[in-house]
Formats: C-alpha cells, sequence, structure tokens
C-alpha cells in the first residue's frame, strides 16, 4: 500500500528532502526553490510578526502564524481529534483537487492526500511557523504528488494549463449582442432573463453549479473552486498554481463565465 | 441617439464582470461600469446572476468529506497520538 498507509515506512515526513524532486509548479516554468526542504511554505506570503513576540519559538526565523493558528497547532500538537477533523473537513478536499493537477488518477490522487496527511502529522512538531499552516500542508501535498508522478512516471502534461487562459474567449455568445450596423452595436440583442430565487435557492443550483464545474478546463476548475467553493484568497491560489495574478483572475473569469451561461441554459431548458 | 464615447456596451460590462468584483477596476472604468449598470436593467441581473452563481459556488464548500475517508484519517491521527513522543 502507500508508503505512509501505517504511519510506517518512511523515517521523514514527506516534507524533507529525501526523494522528492525538486519542480515547478503544476504549471510549468514556475521553479520555486521551497519544495525542497522542509517546505515551510509554497511561495505563500505573510509579514512575519513582531520578533519581540513571547510567543515565538527562540530558534530559527520568526513564526508568522495568527494567533488563532498557534492555537490549531498547540491542539494539532496535543492530540485533539476535534482540531484534527476540523482541520480535515476544511481542506481535504482543496488537497485532492490541488493532487489531483499532478497525477493522472482519482485514486492516485487519493493515495496522494492519505501520505500528505500522513506528512503533515509527522511534520507537526518541526513546523516552525514560517508560513501559516496551510502552505506548509499544501506544500507537503504538492511534493507528494510530484513524488508520485515521478515515481510511476505518468505525470499529467500540465503545462499547457496556463495557456488555458489565452484564447480569446467571450464570456457571453457574441450573437446575444447587437452587431456593429446597429446604432446600439455591443447591447444585448438577447438580454438575460432573471432566475426565480425559489430555483436559485434550490439544491438543483448546487448541482447545475457541480456539472458546470466538472465540464471545465481543469485550471478555470482549479482556480474557481479554490477561489469559490474553498474561499481561498487570490494570492494564495496564484502562489500554489504558480501563475500572475492577471492570469489567475483571466482564468477565474472564464470560469465563472461559464458557469454562470451553463446554468442560464439548464434554468431556460427546464423552463421550457 | 448618439453614444457617449466613454459609454460601456453591455458587450464590455460582461467581460469586465470579474474584474468589478474583485475590485481591480481603475476608478475611471469602474465608474464607468457603475453608470452603464445603472440605465441598463439587463447587465444589473447579469450581475446578479453572477452574484448567485458565487453564492450558490461557495453552499459547495459546506459539503462534508466521506465518512469513509473521516474514519481513515481519524484512525490515522489516532496511531500518530499513539506513537508520538518518538517522532519528534
Amino acid at each position: 500500500m502507500t508508503p505512509g498507509g501505517e504511519l510506517g515506512g518512511r523515517a521523514h515526513g514527506p516534507a524533507t528532502a529525501s526523494g522528492y524532486a525538486p519542480a515547478g509548479g503544476p504549471f510549468e516554468g514556475t521553479t520555486r526553490g521551497a519544495c525542497t526542504d522542509t517546505s515551510e511554505g509554497y511561495g505563500f506570503t505573510r509579514p512575519a510578526r513582531c520578533a519581540t513576540d513571547p510567543n515565538l519559538p527562540a530558534t530559527g526565523e520568526p513564526s508568522v502564524l495568527l494567533p488563532a493558528e498557534e492555537a490549531e497547532l498547540a491542539a494539532l500538537r496535543a492530540g485533539d481529534e476535534q482540531a484534527f477533523l476540523a482541520l480535515v473537513q476544511q481542506h481535504q478536499r482543496a488537497m485532492l483537487r490541488v493532487a489531483s493537477l499532478y497525477v493522472s488518477s482519482k485514486a492516485s490522487a487519493e493515495e496522494v492526500v492519505q501520505e500528505a496527511w500522513v506528512g503533515v502529522l509527522r511534520g507537526l512538531h518541526r513546523f516552525e511557523g514560517r508560513s501559516s499552516l496551510k502552505a506548509w500542508m499544501f506544500g507537503i501535498v504538492a511534493n507528494c504528488a510530484r513524488a508520485l508522478a515521478a515515481r510511476d512516471a505518468r505525470s499529467v502534461p500540465l503545462s499547457s494549463l496556463a495557456a488555458e487562459g489565452d484564447e480569446d474567449e467571450p464570456s457571453v455568445s457574441p450573437d446575444r449582442f447587437l452587431g456593429e450596423a446597429h446604432r446600439w452595436a455591443g447591447h444585448w440583442a438577447a438580454p438575460p432573463h432573471a432566475w426565480p430565487d425559489a430555483r436559485v435557492e434550490s439544491r438543483e443550483m448546487v448541482t447545475l453549479i457541480q456539472e458546470a464545474l466538472a465540464a471545465l478546463p481543469e485550471a478555470q476548475r482549479t482556480v474557481m473552486t479554490l477561489r469559490d467553493v474553498d474561499g481561498w484568497d487570490s494570492d494564495d491560489v496564484c502562489s500554489l498554481l504558480g501563475i500572475t495574478e492577471v492570469n489567475q483572475r483571466v482564468l477565474l473569469h472564464r470560469a465563472r463565465s461559464r458557469v454562470r451561461s451553463y446554468v442560464e441554459q439548464q434554468l431556460a431548458r427546464e423552463d421550457a | 441617439m448618439i453614444r457617449l464615447p466613454l459609454d460601456l456596451g453591455c458587450r464590455d460590462v460582461v467581460e469586465l464582470v470579474t474584474d468589478y468584483l474583485e475590485g481591480r477596476l481603475p476608478a475611471d472604468e469602474r465608474t464607468r461600469f457603475e453608470l452603464h449598470l445603472g440605465y441598463c436593467d439587463s447587465c444589473r441581473i447579469y450581475l446578479r446572476q453572477m452574484r448567485q452563481v458565487l453564492s450558490a459556488t461557495g453552499r459547495l464548500g459546506e459539503e462534508s468529506i466521506s465518512p469513509e475517508a473521516r474514519e481513515a484519517l481519524l484512525r490515522a491521527f489516532r496511531s500518530w497520538k499513539a506513537g508520538q513522543g518518538g517522532g519528534q
């Protein structure tokens, strides 16, 4: 089974340099050095707190953890199951999503995440808070995913993902706007109609969005999901994926526009 | 009817929606955007739909992971906890 299946296996957690080749982010050409060593962070930035803080570890670089994260970390280290389950609930799905950027199957992504959790647990006592807990954890996920992809020599060709935002794709079909010959050129010819509140608030809406997300190209889906489902901010998404803020926004825009269009089509179809 | 050169078309508005929601429109463009919304019902509907999509998308995040996965991780945690002390 997986090396970390029963917490046996390697002498060091996946966050160490052993066996993990440095590589770029899932979108090639974005090599960062942060993943080669203890992986404190994945390029996520946060200003260091005042170095005179009495809660800081005595050695190493100053902790950047917020007080709530310090408390979370202390609870985890103390073996608090509720704290652990809260962490799982908060990050598990995003971890799977990130893992699946590197490996080709759902089963591999699950294996990666399982290994990453083991790495997180093993590393907890070594973690010095030089990045947020989340950044550190996702660094471990990326390391595990790259290791597995290398081991199985079946990494997904991801170099094309960053280019997903490159094609010029309109958010709404051009034929829904008046043509150049019209004096109101560029205004709606077939305007959107308001959706009934009851349907917007229904479970159906969530299902439609799930379907729409599933149909998106991978980079768009990843960006929109991390931003709008997992509530990440754009800086964290850019750091993790190794893309620029502008590229992130283009991908997000494409994704949201496509999802809205899909929902519109489906709601109209069922109305008819 | 003469269109002011500063006027945005609906076709422009739908391309600027994300920048607007992200707070990334420069001040002048933001003003033109909001001016347009002031008179264009259809674009107001479009923006509202986008917000409805985002709100429903956020509801996906409330969903729980599978009980099996949760149990497996809890077992890993307990086993880690039991073996703690030598692992530092």
